[in-house]
């Protein structure tokens, strides 16, 4: 066999740098450098926090230095979310703080003989602007047509705002262009939804399935921790996907898929589970409704069937769901989380929850436990005013199994259209970066073109931020109080955020930033209280606790109410859908006109001389947001165009050479990007992180590096269920010839 | 006293999150690192393997670096883990040269600097950064001297190697494979 050794270092920094001079030394007694004695020194100043760097929201200690100066971030030991681990990001997240591109005060668009640009301006002037922006849209249109897109803490004080002023529009990217399908999808068959943290017993596990899902570079902490755990276990892990994924690199069995062709695999799992009679039969006389319908619906879905389809091994499909049958109930076919891939999304997840029902992990410890979330009081206010009108309407049977606001269906509904009624005029954007999360940027583009007001709440200037009329500048998750986190989890747990420092320039929190949006609206009757630390106070004193307690402790644990982590043997469980039971048949979709089983449908592939665009995370970086953090750039920078040696044979491509990609619809990336010429990626299709390529010249570290998936998404292929934009079906090229200014030497 | 640290290999999923705690805990500059991420792959696809590894100094027993240092500040402290004396480094650079992991860098305030195995924190009983933040709980680090030591416990329980050991530098960072 052919033997190519790749050496990559992946995180190590040049060490070429040129010695400085002797000169200028400070003189030490002892063996610690002056960074250690002021970290050491550091240890007993210590304030509680739960990370923003994603939405794993890990509770931790911030560590100051003896100047107060922000040094270190380290996980809380009592938190079930990192067990006092923090990944890189959370780690990293003092270069949040510290990045001199921060958004530094309010800023508002102004335009003087056709040249637009932004003036700083005062708190003051900025609420103005809108309140006058908001009142005169909600006079002429209505309220319902200011919508919020949020993703991230300071997203529920925008809420509260929204609700009160009469919009139920509020919208995360989460939904419609990450998890949706999957929720929907558990929801119908089992009648709740996985949520987040995920659900997954993967500690206790003794077989784990992996679709797609590529857990340690999707760094989801809890999960990757006990994705190790497993390991040490001797759990096996199966792996499906087309690139050699380090989960791979950790699995028994990888299945190099034919991409798209995920849902006749697992049809061809659930004919074997069903044929050979490995399903777990009491399970599924006792809990589930539909089986007969199921198995006469799979029958043709046999491993041969599935073979022709997903070039997987009929012997290795046989030997795979075996292997998951013995593990049984122990096993976790995992839902994933990123799932908006080919438009058959939901029907795909639907597949992999009823795989999982056949073999009785529900419930089951080392499958899928029961997560408890803590109760806290809400802040006492009037009664939201009910909303004349809502996005629906303008989606006339479309997306009804969708149980939130689509992002995309705002969007959508944002672009000047005659068959609308309620076009968008406002929003306000938080924390989310649209233009590289929503695909199709020219119809993103369409839609902001016709706001008459755009707000942008940020930490950093975003592309996103480049569009706002008004951009208020928040201070980081380290220099500001947010709600209290409560779960969901095995056990019940609070943690609390508050602020390690003072904000850094004319920055502000978002609680305080709604709350006078809120006076100036005239609904300040939904914040009375003036300061969050009151409400956290009011809340905590409430469940037993207090803020004091919680500054002290960061978190705490509470006991589950009842001992049901799992189902109890022969326990009654009625589940909430319309037959109580778990439906492999769903009731519920049947209703809604779409097919109650999963089918396989082809989806097209990559013309001549053309790949698939796949994309996913680093574990160092988290969506475009952390790209100009100066401690993650520092361990990656730019992200790279993975190519099957024997595709870059045939363009002559090598690695650390500088392309651009185009896709199917004659769209380029607009920044050249670097292949890596790698075994670990199929033949007929690429590979990038993503989060890379950005336009806006004010992140000035990350600023046209790599290149952006997000801009060669320009077909979407919409799940007809839930209304998810799935994101797999565009195809690239590769532009070999550079503009002379392009070239990297 | 035999300080060593093992990495086990086959759960490092490579997310470098050793490198930025270490840099936060030891005040490295933006720019350096004293401890990095290789990955090495091997063969073709579909048949592949892959092999993910935390590095940093070896704290050889026999290392080049103290052994060629013209003015003593590489030395070996308790425990034979290998240290730089800022006061008395004059940055010429030949431990760097000397090192066949590449494990030391030239610190811009002029000294060379590299891994302490985080003495400051083990002299308070706590573990380096690098293994106390790791998601997978891939390392393990101990007194090889004292059997009941993580590290004395894994490395009689698990196959390991170590890099480079026909440089006889008898290196006392151990790969688990």
């Amino acid at each position: 066999m052919a033997t190519r050794r790749q050496f990559i270092r992946i995180s190590a920094m040049g060490t070429g740098a040129v010695l400085a001079g002797a000169a200028g030394f400070k003189l030490f007694a002892s063996e610690l450098t002056d960074g250690q004695k002021a970290t050491m020194a550091a240890l007993t100043a210590r304030t509680p926090t739960y990370c923003e760097i994603c939405f794993w929201k890990c509770a931790g200690w911030v560590y100051k230095g003896d100047k107060g100066a922000i040094k270190k971030i380290t996980g809380n030991a009592e938190d079930q979310n990192c067990n006092g681990r923090f990944c890189p990001r959370g780690t990293g997240g003092v270069g949040m703080y510290y990045d001199d591109d921060r958004l530094k005060t309010p800023l508002i668009r102004t335009e003087e003989r056709g040249k637009q640009s932004f003036r700083e301006a005062t708190w003051d002037e900025a609420f103005d602007y809108i309140a006058e922006k908001v009142k005169k849209i909600s006079a002429e249109y209505g309220p319902e047509c200011i919508a919020l897109f949020t993703h991230g803490s300071g997203g529920h004080y925008f809420t509260t705002l929204l609700k009160a002023i009469g919009s139920p529009h509020i919208a995360a990217p989460s939904y419609a262009q990450c998890r949706g399908p999957r929720e929907v999808a558990f929801q119908t068959t089992f009648g709740e939804t996985i949520e987040s943290p995920e659900r997954t017993d993967i500690r206790d596990t003794r077989c784990l399935v992996l679709i797609g899902s590529h857990i340690g570079e999707n760094m989801h902490n809890g999960q990757v921790q006990e994705m190790s755990d497993a390991i040490d276990k001797g759990a096996t892990i199966i792996t499906v996907d087309p690139r050699f994924s380090t989960a791979a690199g950790k699995s028994k069995y990888w299945l190099p898929i034919k991409p798209a062709t995920d849902l006749a695999l697992l049809l061809a799992w659930i004919n074997v589970i069903i044929n050979e009679g490995l399903y777990d039969k009491a399970y599924v006389e006792k809990y589930t409704y539909g089986f007969e319908y199921l198995k006469e619906h799979v029958k043709s879905m046999t491993p041969e069937w599935a073979y022709g389809i997903t070039t997987i091994d009929p012997t290795l499909i046989r030997e795979t769901a075996r292997e998951m049958a013995n593990a049984a109930p122990a096993v976790i076919v995992h839902p994933g989380r990123h799932v908006t891939w080919y438009g058959d999304d939901t029907q795909r997840l639907r597949a992999v929850a009823i795989l999982n029902a056949l073999l009785g992990s529900w419930g089951r410890r080392g499958g899928f436990y029961r997560p408890e979330t803590f109760e806290l009081p809400e802040a006492p206010h009037p009664p939201f005013p009910t909303p004349k009108r809502t996005w629906r309407q303008e989606f006339p049977d479309l997306y009804k199994l969708s149980d939130s606001v689509l992002a995309n269906g705002l969007c959508d509904a944002t672009v000047p259209d005659p068959s609308r009624n309620c076009q968008f005029h406002g929003w306000i954007v938080n924390g989310t970066n649209l233009i590289e999360t929503l695909p199709n940027q020219a119809n993103t583009l369409r839609a902001i073109e016709a706001l008459d007001l755009l707000v942008v709440i940020d930490t950093m200037p975003m592309e996103i931020t480049g569009y706002a009329d008004v951009i208020l500048p928040e201070c980081t998750y380290l220099e500001r109080y947010d709600d209290l986190r409560i779960g969901p989890h095995r056990k019940p747990q609070i943690a609390l955020r508050m602020p390690a420092a003072e904000p850094l320039n004319n920055t502000k929190p978002a609680y305080w930033m709604a709350r006078e949006l809120a006076k100036k609206l005239g609904v300040i009757e939904y914040f009375p209280f003036e300061k969050i630390e009151d409400y956290l106070d009011w809340q905590l004193k409430q469940v037993g606790s207090s803020l004091e307690e919680m500054k002290r402790i960061g978190v705490k644990t509470f006991d589950r109410p009842l001992d049901d982590l799992y189902f109890a043997p022969d326990e009654d469980v009625e589940f909430y859908t319309n037959t109580g039971k778990i439906e492999l048949y769903s009731t519920m979709i049947e209703q809604e006109g779409f097919d109650p089983m999963p089918k396989y449908t082809k989806h097209e592939e990559p013309p001549e001389g053309y790949y698939r665009l796949n994309y996913g995370r680093a574990p160092m970086h988290t969506f475009s947001r952390t790209s100009n953090n100066p401690n993650l750039t520092d361990l990656m920078d730019e992200n790279t165009v993975w190519v099957n040696p024997r595709v870059a044979k045939e363009w002559s491509l090598s690695s650390g050479q500088y392309i651009h990609l185009e896709n199917q619809d004659g769209k380029r990336s607009e920044f050249p990007i670097k292949v890596r010429v790698t075994e670990r990626i199929r033949w007929d299709s690429v590979y990038m992180v993503h989060g890379f390529g950005h336009d806006q010249k004010k992140l000035r570290r990350c600023y046209g590096k790599g290149a952006s998936d997000t801009n060669l998404i320009t077909k979407v292929l919409v799940d007809p269920l839930m209304g998810g934009t799935g994101m797999r079906g565009n195809f690239v090229t590769f532009i070999t010839d550079l503009k002379a200014e392009e070239v990297v030497s | 006293m035999r300080y060593a640290m093992a990495v086990d290999t086959k759960k490092c999923v490579g997310c470098s999150d050793c490198v930025v705690a270490c840099q936060t805990e030891n005040n490295v500059p933006i720019g350096y690192c004293r401890d990095w991420v290789v990955e090495t792959m091997d063969g073709t696809y579909p048949q592949l393997e892959i092999e993910l590894r935390s590095e940093r100094c070896n704290h050889c027993d026999n290392a080049p670096c103290v052994r060629c240092c013209p003015t003593g500040a590489s030395h070996f402290a308790d425990g034979g883990i290998v240290l730089v004396r800022q006061n008395k480094c004059i940055g010429c650079g030949a431990c760097i040269a000397s090192c066949p992991y590449d494990a030391r860098y030239p610190h811009p305030k002029g000294y060379v600097d590299k891994c302490t195995f985080c003495i400051h924190r083990v002299k308070e009983g706590m573990k380096p950064a690098c293994v106390a933040v790791c998601p997978t709980k891939c390392m393990y680090f101990g007194d090889l001297d004292d059997p009941n030591s993580d590290v004395s416990i894994i490395l009689k329980k698990r196959k390991s190697k170590t890099l480079i050991p026909e440089a006889g530098t008898k290196p006392q960072l151990y790969f688990l494979i």
